[in-house]
């Protein structure tokens, strides 16, 4: 029990997925992904990747089709704001399952 | 090697021969000419270093923050307002425990606008997590710069060396100049535990929660509290160190000895003169008076002001009839914060026996104004013979 013998005396972050803790619980809105709208999804080539440029946490790959790991997504809309041809829209989180929101990395869906 | 030279250069050639890799600092009277004879030094070639001319003191502070935290032995001094405008950072570099070195040196602190000494600036660091050391000769400025440099890289937090603007930065004295060979052996090359590097990234000092919570490796890491208790027990260990860090310099140089206290015709004296910095060696002029008178007098000069040395101090003052706290600082609304940790001292380890000796507070010195000695030997006596004042006297005022 407790840090007494944790390795630092100081706050130390090494790089990693979520050093600062699970913050996909702040999400108050999921980006929502349309691949009908979507430049690299519509051609089959690597393109456009304006949202994984833009997105701040780093949580959106680099890959047809782009995905989103919700476990780290804030919801801050920024890739949805970015994205050239709409293709991103941002949805209530009270819209979806409990068995959604414990999904991690869950491809980009439009919303049925 | 004994020369003659001021304080100032006394504390830069200690630098000097601690090899701190980056010296960051602006210019503020009186640290000043310490700070040009370092950029002397390093211009000169005679000191392998990377001298940062910054455009604040707090810059200063940040430059050596990050030279520190890259595995550099860095340094800085500032005095008064230079150092408050570092108060940010002064905290900053405590909690990330970077072991820098700052020569402080005393001076009053604005409003009003004041060059001269007194013990206001340093005084008010007193709780951001600094060891503190004072400095009583120029001797022991050039030895407490080695000394602190060995201290503050075994415990991993930051030194403050405080001596006496003026009164010592600017006054010429004899010293010894230790060989280079002898320090290096006192002072090897800084090793630090984590030194940032580009093959090795990492974010320190990020945001801490409240509660402790998982690493990225899935270990529990401290909260805040945790790093902040730590911070807590180490300074207190850190008089454990002191003590190593005085006895293996005792042994290298061959001068040393109290760690924290250096007491003047205390063994068998019943009123004890205590203070920091030169003023202590001033009083010893007027125990030596007192004594003639048949009083027995004696002077207690603190090395450490933080951590506190309370117990080797309570040791010192059992017994006595009576303690008198000379200082050159205040606590606004209160009393000088020497004679409150004092006071607390003896509480702690009297209180019970029922003996406590009566302690009174004499403020002196403020910005500048002349500390006549027998003006310090007459209140001293009139302290012996009566309780002169509950609150804080200050002696020399004109009112």
């Amino acid at each position: 029990m407790g840090t007494r013998n944790y390795k630092r005396k100081t706050s130390h972050s090494e790089s990693g997925p979520g050093d600062g803790g699970k913050t996909g619980s702040w999400r108050v809105e999921r980006p929502v992904h349309d691949p009908s709208l979507c430049i690299p999804c519509k051609r089959n080539k690597e393109a456009c990747f304006i949202c994984w440029l833009f997105c701040p946490e780093v949580v959106i790959s680099r890959t047809i089709p782009p995905k989103v790991n919700l476990e780290y997504c804030k919801g801050c809309g920024i890739c949805a704001e970015e994205c050239p041809t709409k293709s991103i829209t941002m949805v209530d989180e009270a819209k979806f399952t409990e068995e959604d929101k414990d999904e991690a990395c869950i491809s980009l869906k439009t919303e049925t | 090697m004994h020369i003659i030279e001021n304080g100032n250069v006394a504390a830069a050639i200690g630098v000097r021969l601690c090899r701190a890799n980056v010296i960051a600092a602006y210019p503020i009277t009186p640290q000043t000419p310490l700070t040009e004879k370092l950029s002397e030094y390093v211009e000169a070639g005679e000191m392998k270093a990377e001298y940062i001319p910054v455009e604040s003191e707090h810059s200063a502070m940040a430059v050596c923050i990050a030279a520190s935290s890259a595995g550099a032995r860095a340094f800085t001094a500032t005095s008064a307002n230079g150092l408050l405008y570092m108060h940010e950072q002064i905290q900053w570099a405590a909690g990330a425990r970077l072991p820098i070195v700052m020569c402080l040196v005393n001076r009053a602190v604005g409003a009003p606008w004041n060059i001269w000494n007194d013990q206001q600036d340093s005084i008010s660091q007193r709780d951001t997590g600094w060891i503190q050391m004072y400095c009583a000769d120029h001797q022991q400025i050039i030895d407490s710069v080695i000394k602190a440099f060995r201290l503050a890289e075994k415990v991993s937090i930051p030194v403050m060396v405080c001596y006496d603007g003026y009164i010592l930065s600017h006054t010429y004295m004899p010293f010894d100049v230790p060989e280079e060979r002898q320090v290096d052996e006192y002072l090897p090359p800084f090793q630090p535990e984590y030194a940032l590097r580009p093959e090795d990234p990492a974010n320190l000092n990020t945001v801490t929660l409240p509660d402790v919570r998982k690493d990225v490796h899935g270990e529990m890491a401290h909260g805040y509290m945790e790093i902040r208790y730590l911070l807590q027990e180490d300074m207190r260990k850190a008089l454990n160190v002191a003590a190593e860090v005085e006895k293996s310099f005792a042994e290298i140089f061959g001068r040393g000895g109290n760690p924290y206290l250096e007491d003047y015709r205390c063994d068998d004296a019943d009123f004890v003169a205590v203070g920091l910095g030169s003023l202590t060696y001033q009083l010893r002029v007027s125990v030596d008076t007192l004594r003639k008178e048949g009083i027995k007098a004696g002077v207690l000069g603190l090395r450490y002001y933080r951590p506190f040395p309370d117990e080797a101090i309570f040791n010192a003052l059992k017994g006595k009839k009576k303690v008198i706290v000379f200082e050159k600082a205040l606590s606004y609304g209160y009393e000088g914060a020497l004679a409150s940790d004092v006071k607390s001292a003896l509480y702690e380890y009297l209180a019970a026996t029922g003996n406590l000796p009566v302690v009174q507070n004499f403020i002196t010195g403020i910005g500048g104004r002349e500390i006549r000695t027998e003006d310090l030997t007459k209140y001293f006596r009139a302290a012996t013979q009566s309780r002169v004042s509950k609150e804080p006297f200050w002696i020399g005022l004109k009112l």
